[in-house]
């Protein structure tokens, strides 16, 4: 187990480099790409077509793209979710896509499907930063 | 475009997508990556079957 006071030095002494912005900021852009650009051909290709995949299935499946809004807790979690998703969000919102009413119960899995991709890219995303500071090889 | 899949077939791909990014993120070698990935494909499985199970029950 690791001792939280050694975590807390070596995470102090980590110098901030190019790569350790520039990973996890474009790997949130595009799902993946945090990764290729350090090399990790392979684990970026299996985030990016999973995060993607996701992410159009779940538009495939009438879901519903979250808005900015200051309503109801669930729409603003649903909100801060999709966001998540990076350049596919901004592109649905340009698109107009994501829109429909929620008639179904595989619409709803949509709607889940999309938020969960925005949430899994934001785990990509910290691990791409994770790679950056040599955290994780 | 209007896909529409069934339940059990949403979960199974939901939990598959989900496993491969849970695998890559949560472990550090090759190995350890591929065999929680599978850990995890098989935990999202086995919750779908065991939740089918239980709404079965639950409806009789």
């Amino acid at each position: 187990m690791a001792n939280p006071s050694t975590s807390k030095e070596v995470a102090a002494t980590q110098p901030v480099t190019a790569m350790s912005v520039i990973a996890p900021a474009i790997g949130w852009l595009i799902p993946g790409a945090g990764h290729l650009i350090q090399k990790r051909w392979i684990r970026g290709l299996l985030l990016m077509a999973s995060i993607v995949i996701m992410f159009v299935i779940g538009l495939a499946m009438q879901g519903r793209v979250y808005r900015p809004n200051g309503g109801d807790i669930l729409d603003i979690l649903g909100f801060v979710g999709d966001v998540g998703a990076g350049g596919l969000y901004i592109v649905t919102r340009a698109m107009d896509l994501g829109q429909g009413a929620v008639a179904h119960a595989t619409a709803d899995y949509g709607t889940k499907y999309i938020i969960v991709a925005g949430l899994l890219n934001f785990i990509s995303a910290a691990d791409a930063y994770h790679i950056a500071i040599g955290k994780k090889p | 475009m209007n896909l529409q899949l069934s339940h059990f077939s949403s979960a199974v791909l939901f939990g598959l997508f989900a496993s491969v990014v849970f695998g890559i993120t949560q472990r550090s070698t090759s190995r350890e990556q591929i065999r929680y990935g599978l850990y995890c494909f098989a935990m999202f499985v086995g919750g779908v079957f065991v939740a089918g199970w239980a709404m079965w029950l639950l409806r009789r």
